[in-house]
C-alpha cells in the first residue's frame, strides 16, 4: 500500500518511474483543472445539451483546428490522469498476478481509448463553407 | 481521509464516465445517428441529473486536487489542510448550486 499524506500520496524517493508518475498527476491534474472544467463549462453553461448535435460539433465545437488541438490535449491529459489513477487504486488493493493482469488491461484500456478519441478528433470532416 | 476517500471515489466515477465519453464522441465519426440518440439523452431529465452528478465530482476532485498540489509544492501550507479543505467546500457550494440550477432548469422549464 502506498502512503498517504494530508495532502495526497507521499512524493515517492530517488528518480525512478513511480516520481515520474507523481509528477504527472500533479501536473496533468493542473491542466484538467482547466481543461476539464472549460470543458464542462462550455457545454452546460454556455452551451446547453438540448442544442448539442452531432452537426453542431462539426459546424462549431470541433469547426477549427484550435479547438480540436485543446480537446485533443485534453483527451491526452484526462487519458494520462485517470488511467495513471486508477492504476493507483489497483495497486493499493490487489498483489501478485491479479495486480500485474489489471495494470496490464488498464494500459491497453487506455492506449485503445486514447486512440479512438485521437482518431474522433483527426478524422472528423471540417465544415463546407 | 474523509478528503481522500471522496477523492478517490470521485476520481473512480469521473474515469469510469471518461470510458463512456470518449466512446461515446467516437461514434460521431462511426455511427452519426446513435451519436444523435447518446446527445439526446445528454439532454433528457436523468441525463441532465447524472451530468450533475458528474460535474459534482469533477468539481469536487478539481479543488481537492489543488488543495493536494498547493500543499506538495508549498509544504508550509500544510499546516492549514483542514482550513484549505473547507475553503475548497465553500467554493464547491457557491459554484456548483449556480451550476446545479443551470443544468437542471430546462427539466421544469421545459425543453429548449
Amino acid at each position: 500500500m502506498a502512503v498517504y499524506t494530508r495532502s495526497g500520496r507521499a512524493r515517492p524517493h530517488g528518480s525512478g518511474f513511480e516520481l515520474g508518475v507523481w509528477y504527472l498527476m500533479r501536473l496533468s491534474g493542473l491542466a484538467l483543472f482547466v481543461l476539464a472544467l472549460g470543458h464542462f463549462s462550455i457545454t452546460h453553461f454556455i452551451f446547453d445539451p438540448a442544442n448539442e448535435t452531432s452537426q453542431w460539433i462539426v459546424d462549431e465545437r470541433w469547426g477549427s483546428v484550435l479547438w480540436r488541438t485543446v480537446d485533443w490535449l485534453m483527451l491526452t491529459m484526462v487519458v494520462l490522469h485517470s488511467f495513471m489513477g486508477v492504476r493507483t487504486v489497483v495497486q493499493d488493493y490487489t498483489h501478485g498476478g491479479a495486480r500485474t493482469a489489471l495494470t496490464m488491461l488498464l494500459y491497453l484500456t487506455g492506449i485503445a481509448l486514447f486512440l479512438m478519441g485521437t482518431m474522433a478528433v483527426m478524422t472528423l470532416p471540417f465544415p463546407v463553407k | 481521509m474523509l478528503a481522500w476517500a471522496f477523492h478517490r471515489i470521485s476520481g473512480v466515477a469521473i474515469w469510469a464516465f471518461v470510458l463512456l465519453h470518449v466512446l461515446d464522441i467516437w461514434l460521431v465519426g462511426a455511427n452519426r445517428g446513435l451519436y444523435d440518440e447518446v446527445l439526446r439523452f445528454y439532454a433528457s431529465p436523468v441525463g441532465r441529473v447524472g451530468e450533475t452528478l458528474v460535474g459534482a465530482a469533477l468539481l469536487y476532485h478539481a479543488l481537492n486536487g489543488l488543495r493536494i498540489i498547493v500543499m506538495d509544492f508549498w509544504p508550509a501550507t500544510t499546516v492549514f489542510h483542514k482550513q484549505l479543505w473547507y475553503a475548497s467546500w465553500v467554493v464547491f457550494v457557491v459554484v456548483g448550486l449556480p451550476g446545479a440550477y443551470i443544468i437542471l432548469r430546462p427539466i421544469w422549464a421545459g425543453a429548449s
